[in-house]
């Protein structure tokens, strides 16, 4: 079991979870499989060239996926999977 | 350590500081480096009243203020540098008074101006630290490649609902290197009206003031050389859940402006930069047919026919509204018969974007030729037409 962190802005779309578990190989999969219970993640996270978002980071653990294999990097079951956007509030 | 063995304390002020002088890895040297420190404070809000309340009180030399924003009510739930006393006044003036009297030993500089690629790097060149605590996107790619260009450290939150990032950018490393930048971690920001500022999405009052105070430490700990700065390193918390995480941060060698090869080498339009539509969003920009407030306020005391819908959310609904039909945006679709074809139909959310939206997804959809968006909405008509309804 694989579990995914939904950050705040996302949640709304993933009926207010802050975590999902999904059943997963690598992290195109685990994504894939979070964006098929939940439609509306999807064009949240991938580009019109199907390529995660620029302003969105994937992490396993604690290691940006660009670090590593990209969305083909490997997971074992126990990994956590955790999605970070851009946020910019502050003041107002 | 010449300049620093000239910083020397009065009484009051060994006094005032005992309680980091008897911390043996503190002591009197860390707090003459406090004294002698220059630090900037962008954004005078919620991540900004402890950022200047702690470092004022730690005893920063000179602290630099700076937002061109007034006080307003819907700012008191979370920005506790304020008071009710304060309300219409420039907030680097009301923060300045506050701080003054919570530290008069200190030097207080007040910037009243919205930074900018004209005046940012003139601004930040006198400052040894900048504190990044604003509220926009714009502002964040600003403040990093301002930071990048003078070689300034940028001590960094962000805050969003119940959610909040913590990182230290730009850090001169002890081999003279420079840590990663906000750039490493986001190459390029959100398309515009993709993640809600804290105005559209809200936020939990004590978020900033838990955010902004590990920000304060920070920044002393930058500045005094003390402890492991968070460096390389983004810290996540979320309130709600309780969730906190610490994730690597790595230099990206395709860094615009700190990688292999760099392409900014001065600062960019940041509006333009960040207001881009990305390439989804390119479809969706055409224009949308527009009524004013004043223009609906008269059609409807000539009781023209005409159907008023809201796109917000219940909440919103709850909060003040203008009696229209409730159809909260992602649920347009499915209440086409609450939406006539036959009649003039007036649209509004908040300020006219999700209300611009709809109009759009009607008319490419589902054939609509009969609506017309409420420009600045129910803002715009609080502001102008019934001024006793609230704002938020």
């Amino acid at each position: 079991m694989i579990k995914v962190f939904i950050p705040t802005p996302l949640r709304k779309f993933t009926n207010g979870e802050s975590s999902v578990a999904v059943e997963a190989g690598s992290v195109s999969e685990a994504i894939s499989s979070l964006a098929s219970a939940f439609p509306e993640v999807r064009q949240h996270l991938y580009d019109a060239n199907d390529e995660f978002r620029k302003f969105i980071r994937i992490y396993v653990g604690d290691e940006d996926i660009h670090h590593l294999d990209g969305p083909a990097t490997l997971l074992v079951n126990g990994d956590d999977i955790s999605i970070i956007p851009a946020i910019a509030g502050g003041t107002n | 350590m010449n300049i620093m063995a000239q910083i020397t304390f009065s009484k009051e002020e060994l006094e005032r500081y005992s309680r980091h002088l008897i911390i043996p890895e503190f002591n009197i040297e860390g707090q003459r480096k406090l004294k002698g420190s220059k630090v900037l404070i962008v954004g005078t809000g919620g991540l900004g009243a402890p950022l200047l309340q702690y470092l004022t009180a730690a005893g920063v030399g000179t602290i630099g203020i700076l937002d061109f924003d007034i006080v307003d009510d819907s700012n008191l739930q979370r920005q506790v540098l304020f008071t009710v006393d304060d309300v219409g006044l420039p907030k680097v003036d009301a923060a300045k008074r506050r701080l003054e009297k919570l530290n008069p030993f200190i030097n207080l500089v007040t910037h009243n101006v919205r930074l900018d690629s004209d005046n940012a790097l003139e601004i930040i060149k006198d400052y040894d630290l900048v504190a990044d605590g604003s509220d926009n996107f714009p502002t964040r790619y600003l403040v990093n490649d301002a930071c990048v260009l003078l070689g300034k450290p940028n001590v960094y939150a962000s805050i969003f609902r119940f959610e909040g990032q913590v990182s230290v950018f730009n850090y001169l490393n002890e081999d003279g290197t420079r840590g990663p930048n906000y750039r490493d971690l986001f190459p390029s920001p959100p398309p515009p009206g993709l993640v809600p500022s804290c105005a559209e999405g809200g936020v939990i009052g004590v978020l900033p003031g838990i955010l902004g105070s590990l920000q304060a430490n920070e920044v002393i700990k930058v500045l005094t050389g003390l402890g492991e700065p968070l460096v390389g390193r983004l810290f996540l918390f979320d309130a709600a859940t309780f969730e906190t995480r610490t994730l690597k941060v790595r230099k990206d060698p395709q860094n615009p402006i700190s990688g292999v090869n760099p392409t900014i080498t001065e600062l960019i339009d940041y509006e333009e930069f960040c207001g881009v539509p990305g390439m989804a969003a390119k479809q969706d920009v055409e224009s949308v047919d527009e009524i004013t407030v004043t223009e609906l306020n008269e059609m409807l005391q000539n009781d023209v026919n005409i159907t008023l819908i809201d796109v917000r959310e219940p909440y919103e609904f709850e909060i003040v509204n203008m009696s229209g039909i409730l159809i909260p945006l992602n649920q347009v679709e499915m209440h086409l018969d609450k939406i006539p074809k036959n009649k003039k139909v007036v649209i509004h959310c908040r300020s006219g974007a999700r209300s611009a939206d709809a109009i759009r997804l009607l008319q490419k959809s589902h054939g609509y030729d009969n609506l017309y968006n409420l420009k600045g909405g129910i803002l715009a008509w609080a502001k102008e037409i019934d001024t006793t309804l609230p704002v938020y």
